[in-house]
């Protein structure tokens, strides 16, 4: 068990950078989260991350490792005998959980994004139907994975849990700005049950930013600017 | 030229193949089927990870881009190859299927065991595919104006390639592991092809002594010569994708 000292550069909203502070918060490890302003990049960001510039950035003993799943990964094998496994044990399990994070990194977060872009009705609801076509999708690898248990790594958060729960901050303020639901028990209801049990988990719960502060963030990112 | 009623028949096959008991569950071995094409590197990268552990397997081509219902059944997702069949069990995108290969044959592992030489490598492997592979696609593609700065940007991208292989015979180190399998299947042996079909030397030697001694490396190692498409038939084929791009 490593015990040097542990740094996290990031920032608030992002869903990227929740998903090491879950990991981390999973494995008992004390960190310092290091906060970056939005709208500019810091010197250590920079130094750290020369290929792409981006939260967030693990520090370990000074070593960054950039990508969150990555970083995921490697907290889960640093940190092996505490806390529980947050990859699947088996092959099969493993190579699921690293398809369907893929995915939803791949085509589902790009579908969810392109709604607050979306320009006019027609357009909106082409990209509404595309996440609602991958939730449904999502919604069979939840029963899959959890195999009747609360989660889809099984009894506690895991690596896919923490891959897609990270974007239910987000996926929430885009249902409000959309004016329409997403993930409800009618088209979704594992995932549904899921989304409140993962946000409870307590390892989750004190970086899972609340709606209405992300809404108001939102508003000023996506800010078009007046004629 | 085998009809679409003969993969039918081929399709109900080996669906019966896998869902039937004749299986051994004990013989890990027993069926491992692998659906790819000749130039994908993605797919020559997973030949060469079986190779490495030394497990047989049946290799299915596909003739992209007519896509086979075998395939579209397989990978219904994203109906591309590879597809990895192991027993019942349906494996598809390369990374994932590399890794899952490392872990189910321990036997020469390819990945590092240490957590952060094994976090460096995923990470220069993502890098390959999704910035490497995209800008060296520029390159094929921009019109005059734009190809010398194409070509610049990516080998600003290679050179961090260059900094990870120097001191090293492979990024593996003492032999080949992860990241020469996605790096080599992906660059020499696939964009450096097309990029001669455009006449633009990329790699050149004076910029990338490291990657040129490590290019010549792989081409030492038999399993990398095995897992690597034809040279002529692949520049023939290369020429034909250049042509057409040319002509749009």
């Amino acid at each position: 068990m490593s015990s040097d000292e542990v740094k996290l550069i990031g920032a608030w909203a992002s869903p990227f950078v929740m998903r090491p502070r879950i990991a981390l918060n999973l494995k008992s490890v004390p960190y310092e989260f290091l906060q970056e302003t939005f709208g500019s990049k810091s010197e250590l960001l920079l130094k750290s991350n020369p290929v792409h510039k981006k939260i967030p950035v693990l520090l370990h003993a000074d070593k960054p490792v950039s990508e969150s799943n990555i970083i995921v990964e490697y907290i889960d094998e640093t940190w092996s005998s505490s806390g529980s496994s947050i990859l699947p044990s088996h092959p099969y399990d493993r190579a699921m959980a690293r398809f369907w994070a893929a995915y939803i990194d791949e085509k589902w977060f790009v579908s969810l994004r392109n709604i607050l872009k979306a320009e006019g009705e027609e357009e909106k609801k082409a990209v509404l139907a595309q996440v609602e076509e991958g939730n449904a999708l999502l919604e069979k690898a939840f029963n899959d994975c959890s195999n009747g248990k609360p989660f889809f790594n099984g009894d506690h958060i895991g690596y896919l849990d923490i891959a897609f729960g990270c974007f239910l901050g987000w996926l929430r303020v885009t249902e409000l700005a959309a004016g329409h639901q997403l993930l409800d028990e009618a088209k979704t209801p594992s995932l549904s049950k899921w989304a409140e049990r993962f946000c409870d988990d307590p390892a989750v719960k004190p970086v899972m930013p609340e709606t209405t502060k992300l809404a108001e963030f939102a508003k000023k990112i996506f800010a078009k600017p007046r004629a | 030229m085998i009809s679409l009623y003969d993969f039918y028949i081929l399709n109900e096959k080996l669906k019966n193949k896998l869902r039937t008991e004749e299986f051994d569950k004990r013989k890990r071995d027993e069926c491992l089927k692998l659906l790819g094409f000749w130039i994908s590197p993605f797919s020559r990268r997973v030949e060469m990870a079986l190779k490495f552990k030394g497990v047989p397997y049946e290799y299915l081509e596909e003739d992209l881009p007519k896509k086979t219902p075998l395939l579209l059944e397989l990978n219904p997702i994203h109906k591309k190859v590879p597809v990895l069949v192991h027993n019942d069990k349906i494996l598809s995108e390369s990374h994932v299927i590399l890794e899952y290969i490392d872990l189910t044959w321990s036997n020469n592992p390819f990945l590092p065991q240490d957590p952060y030489e094994k976090a460096m490598a995923r990470f220069w492997a993502k890098f390959v595919d999704e910035q490497i592979l995209p800008l060296g696609f520029m390159s094929l593609v921009k019109a005059e104006t734009g190809i010398e700065v194409a070509i610049e940007e990516t080998r600003e991208l290679i050179t961090y390639l260059e900094k990870e292989v120097t001191g090293k015979y492979y990024f593996g180190g003492k032999t080949i592991g992860f990241l020469d399998m996605v790096a080599g299947s992906m660059i020499p042996f696939c964009l450096a092809r097309a990029w001669e079909c455009m006449g633009i030397d990329m790699i050149t030697h004076e910029k990338f002594p490291e990657l040129n001694r490590w290019i010549n490396k792989l081409n030492e190692v038999e399993i990398v010569r095995e897992c690597i498409p034809p040279k002529e038939k692949h520049i023939e084929r290369m020429n034909q994708i250049v042509e057409r791009i040319k002509s749009t």
